[in-house]
């Protein structure tokens, strides 16, 4: 290991290359802190050449690697679930180039995903998925995780944006997915939709070409207050049943309201509020505005207390602060937090949530909710203290049964997260012994000797015979000692 | 301001790991590790209280390197008062094992025997100009003895007029619409005489009488972000002294003004709050007074830099620039990241000269490329650094003080 450990100075020097225990600690988790567990090196490349240095290395001495981007991840990608060196992509950050009449651009993947929208602001275009981290995190790991965000309802997931990637292989062979044309412009399977979400147990992307997006004419962002949840709900489901495709459609609890008014992301919703629905559209200025009556029509069938319209930009960046900061804003709540990620069909919604509270309820846990409503995509927010293992093993029980449930409504265990360690146990829910190997075989076609982020996203053969009745994570947390 | 009980390892926890800091903090930007991220730090600072990490020393270099910017306090959702973890454990970290060697031991003696004695300072000034006047800095320049990052950094000490110091009471021109002490600072007073002047005339001119007290000291801000918050002790119980019987006290250096603030927390006492609830900046003062007198006409592009202190550490964000759009003539440029620090950060910028100059040159090249003719901001490091990064680019902007531009 030490002479692993030397030959990564070597050849990245002291800045680029964390080999210290006690600095390694800094990365022993993402946003998911039930899991961690250092990795054996950190090394910072700047180029393909350089991430094709360092993964040959890592292959000769049959050491697998992590890739991490901002470690924002909220299901543990880029926690190492066997010992394993992360290569951290944060310093490859260049925007190689922006092509406006082709409407795409092509990035390493280290570049933040907020960085990309300003760098093309001035062209009257944008990157569409807006994850709520997204002045933070990369759009490298936006790829490995098919990160969604608000907007996706109306323009699709990273996959509807990635267009082609240049990526490293296990056995540090360069290869191009996809074509700047599309990804089925060159009549071969959809590889690099393949790749995309596949949470770097591929390979890891080192340039990436996305489609830009143009500005729509007009955006509207109305807020509605509610006296529950079910007239909340309701109003999502009449605006889709009235044809209407807004830009997002989001929900926020009164717990999820009152923790984002008390801190920094304070956006002026009202606390007395059961629910508030945030709804934006965007599209020409004539249709948007026709839109707007016809949500402010609906808001007011459901009883809606107030409805609020965000006259100019300012008030529309207050209106999305409280809902992109929600989740940090939650952190005032307990040391840690567990973000779920369950997917519902939207007419469920409201039966779902009732359950959920009370799953949270007989757990004994402190539970918020905010989400993806268009979607049926659900955020239940859970605080807790990761320094209590009983706490931490009940939390991590309602979190199963609270997507064992999204299944059984027939939705399922993640929207947008990933699946990472934190939902290997959950998979089986899902998926039939048949489903799983098919997916194993396509990732040995990639990483044919295991050493792409390993023990992540499916789990190993033979704990797949039947679900889990207890997730083993709880096990681990209950067993103490560092990491799993 | 929270009282003293609440122990920086509670703080600690406040974060829930979340990365929205991350691209808020300078450091992180220039090098892209964790280990040097506000949400990396704050894992070792909790991390040390557990006892996970034995010996401080690992990951000291990590804390070292922190700015102490508090960027990453203005992006955390979750109010993770980092400023206070950072040098509550800086302190802790200094009073356990000092750090050892000559840099650590000039930093120590130039803050507490030099700063820290406005007698003494002002003596030293005087000779540094002594030593310009006679040529030793372009012979200790050709000869390499002072390093590249502090020549530049170093403009020329002013004239003595300039460095004499301002005490006693300058009365309202016009109608009296109040009173006011004023604050003058250790390095500010010797560097920066002309914006103390300017201050007292534009505040004269707007009405209000100016008091400067003689026996108040350096607000001590240098010493806490060092890790010597007890040496600081003593001199914030001389200002409270010094200003105990004024309503308001306005300042003009983002630095001092967030210290004099911040006195509730380092002193714990219910005088040392009700001294901070006084404390102004003097832009935020101005605004909310109104300005009376007309300012002189600036016909130019003007950019306006936050200091970190002012807008992360204090809250101070519309106010210099509302006062600035009241100048005739004058165009308020956007540049890119006005509230990223530019690598001043106190004495960062000289002991951390490599990280400093890369963040300064990116503040100077923002600043460039928006066209201004001249930046404003509210804070001499600040001053210092972004002209000192600015004349390295070959560029002849000025740099201001943004009361500078209010005098009529």
């Amino acid at each position: 290991m030490d002479a692993l450990r030397r030959q990564l100075l070597d050849l990245f020097g002291p800045h680029r290359a964390i080999v210290n225990e006690a600095a390694l600690l800094a990365y022993e988790c993402d946003g998911f802190t039930v899991h961690k567990a250092r990795p054996l090196a950190v090394v910072l490349p700047e180029s393909t050449a350089e991430v094709q240095r360092v993964v040959r290395l890592l292959r000769a001495h049959r050491v697998p690697f992590v890739p991490r981007g901002a470690g924002t991840c909220l299901s543990g990608g880029p926690t190492p679930a066997q010992p394993a060196v992360v290569i951290e992509t944060a310093r490859m950050k260049q925007i190689l180039r922006v092509s406006p009449e082709d409407l795409l651009a092509v990035v390493q993947p280290g570049v933040v995903n907020a960085d990309l929208t300003r760098a093309v602001q001035h062209l009257g275009l944008h990157y569409a998925p807006d994850p709520s981290s997204q002045t933070v995190c990369t759009i490298g790991g936006n790829l490995a995780e098919n990160s969604g965000g608000p907007h996706c309802f109306k323009y699709g997931m990273t996959t509807d944006h990635v267009l082609a990637a240049e990526v490293v292989l296990a056995d540090g062979e360069v290869a191009r997915l996809g074509s700047a044309l599309g990804p089925h412009a060159m009549g071969e399977l959809d590889l690099v939709g393949l790749f995309t979400g596949s949470e770097g147990t591929f390979g890891i992307a080192t340039e990436i070409t996305v489609r830009l997006s143009p500005d729509p004419e007009a955006v509207r962002t109305l807020l509605a207050a509610f006296a529950s949840m079910e007239a909340a709900c309701g109003a999502v489901s009449d605006i889709v049943a009235a044809g209407l495709v807004p830009a997002a459609l989001e929900i926020l609890d009164q717990a999820t309201i009152r923790a984002v008014e008390a801190s920094v992301y304070r956006a002026g919703y009202p606390q007395d509020a059961a629910a508030v629905l945030l709804v934006e559209l965007d599209g020409p200025a004539l249709a948007v505005d026709e839109d707007a009556q016809a949500v402010r029509a609906i808001c007011a069938r459901r009883a809606a207390l107030s409805t609020e319209e965000a006259a100019d930009p300012e008030n529309r960046k207050r209106l999305w602060k409280g809902r992109k900061g929600a989740f940090g804003a939650m952190g005032r709540l307990s040391t840690d937090l567990y973000v779920l990620d369950g997917v519902v069909p939207r007419t469920r919604l409201v039966e779902t949530l009732r359950a959920i509270t009370g799953i949270g309820a007989r757990h004994g846990v402190t539970l918020t909710n905010v989400f993806h409503a268009g979607d049926g995509n659900l955020h239940p927010n859970i605080a807790f203290d990761g320094r209590d293992p009983e706490q931490t093993a009940a939390v991590l029980a309602a979190g199963y049964e609270i997507l064992e449930l999204c299944v059984r409504m027939g939705g399922s265990i993640s929207g947008e997260h990933g699946i990472g360690s934190e939902k290997l146990d959950h998979v089986p829910l899902m998926f039939t012994p048949d489903d799983l190997e098919v997916m194993r075989r396509a990732r040995s076609a990639f990483d044919p000797e295991g050493l792409c982020n390993p023990g992540k996203v499916l789990p190993q053969r033979g704990s797949c015979a039947e679900p889990a009745r207890w997730p083993k994570m709880v096990e681990r947390v209950l067993g103490g000692g560092e990491g799993r | 301001m929270e009282p003293k009980e609440v122990s920086p390892y509670t703080r600690t926890l406040d974060c829930v790991h979340c990365g929205l800091c991350l691209q808020a903090c300078p450091t992180y930007n220039v090098l892209g590790l964790e280990t040097d991220s506000p949400r990396g730090r704050i894992y070792f600072m909790r991390m040390l209280a557990e006892g996970r990490i034995a010996d401080p020393e690992a990951v000291r270099p990590h804390l070292d390197r922190c700015l102490d910017c508090r960027a990453c306090e203005t992006a955390c959702p979750s109010g993770v008062r980092y400023g206070e973890i950072l040098e509550s454990v800086r302190s802790s970290m200094a009073r356990q094992r000092p750090p050892r060697g000559f840099a650590a031991w000039l930093r120590r003696t130039l803050l507490t025997r030099l700063v820290a004695h406005q007698g003494r300072l002002r003596f030293a000034f005087a000779l540094g100009r002594l030593a310009e006047v006679v040529g030793v800095r372009w012979l200790a320049g050709a000869a390499g003895i002072l390093p590249r990052h502090m020549a530049v950094l170093l403009p020329p000490i002013p004239p003595a007029r300039e460095r004499r110091p301002l005490h006693g009471t300058w009365p309202a021109r016009g109608r009296e619409r109040g009173r006011v002490a004023f604050f003058t600072g250790c390095v500010m007073e010797q560097m920066f005489g002309r914006i103390h002047r300017a201050t007292i005339e534009v505040l004269t001119a707007n009405g209000f009488t100016v008091d400067v007290p003689r026996a108040q000291a350096c607000c001590g801000a240098l010493l806490v972000h060092d890790g010597q918050a007890q040496e600081a002790e003593p001199l914030a119980r001389r200002n409270l002294a010094a200003f105990r019987d004024h309503a308001v006290v306005v300042n003009n250096s983002a630095g001092c003004g967030c210290a004099l603030k911040e006195y509730g927390h380092l002193l714990g006492s219910a005088e040392a709050r009700d001294f901070a609830a006084r404390c102004r900046d003097v832009s935020e003062f101005l605004h909310e007074q109104g300005l009376v007198a007309t300012p002189r006409p600036f016909p130019h592009k003007v950019a306006y830099d936050d200091p970190c202190h002012l807008c992360h550490g204090q809250g101070v964000r519309k106010p210099p620039r509302a006062l600035l759009g009241q100048v005739p003539g004058l165009t308020h440029v956007p540049h890119h990241d006005p509230e990223s620090c530019c690598g001043s950060a106190g004495i960062y910028n000289l002991v951390q000269p490599e990280l400093a100059w890369q963040i300064g040159t990116t503040k100077a090249k923002a600043l460039v490329a928006s066209g201004a003719e001249a930046v404003a901001t509210g804070n001499p490091g600040c001053m210092l650094q972004i002209r000192a990064h600015l004349r390295a680019l070959g560029s002849p902007m000025r740099v201001v003080h943004p009361v500078e531009l209010l005098v009529p």
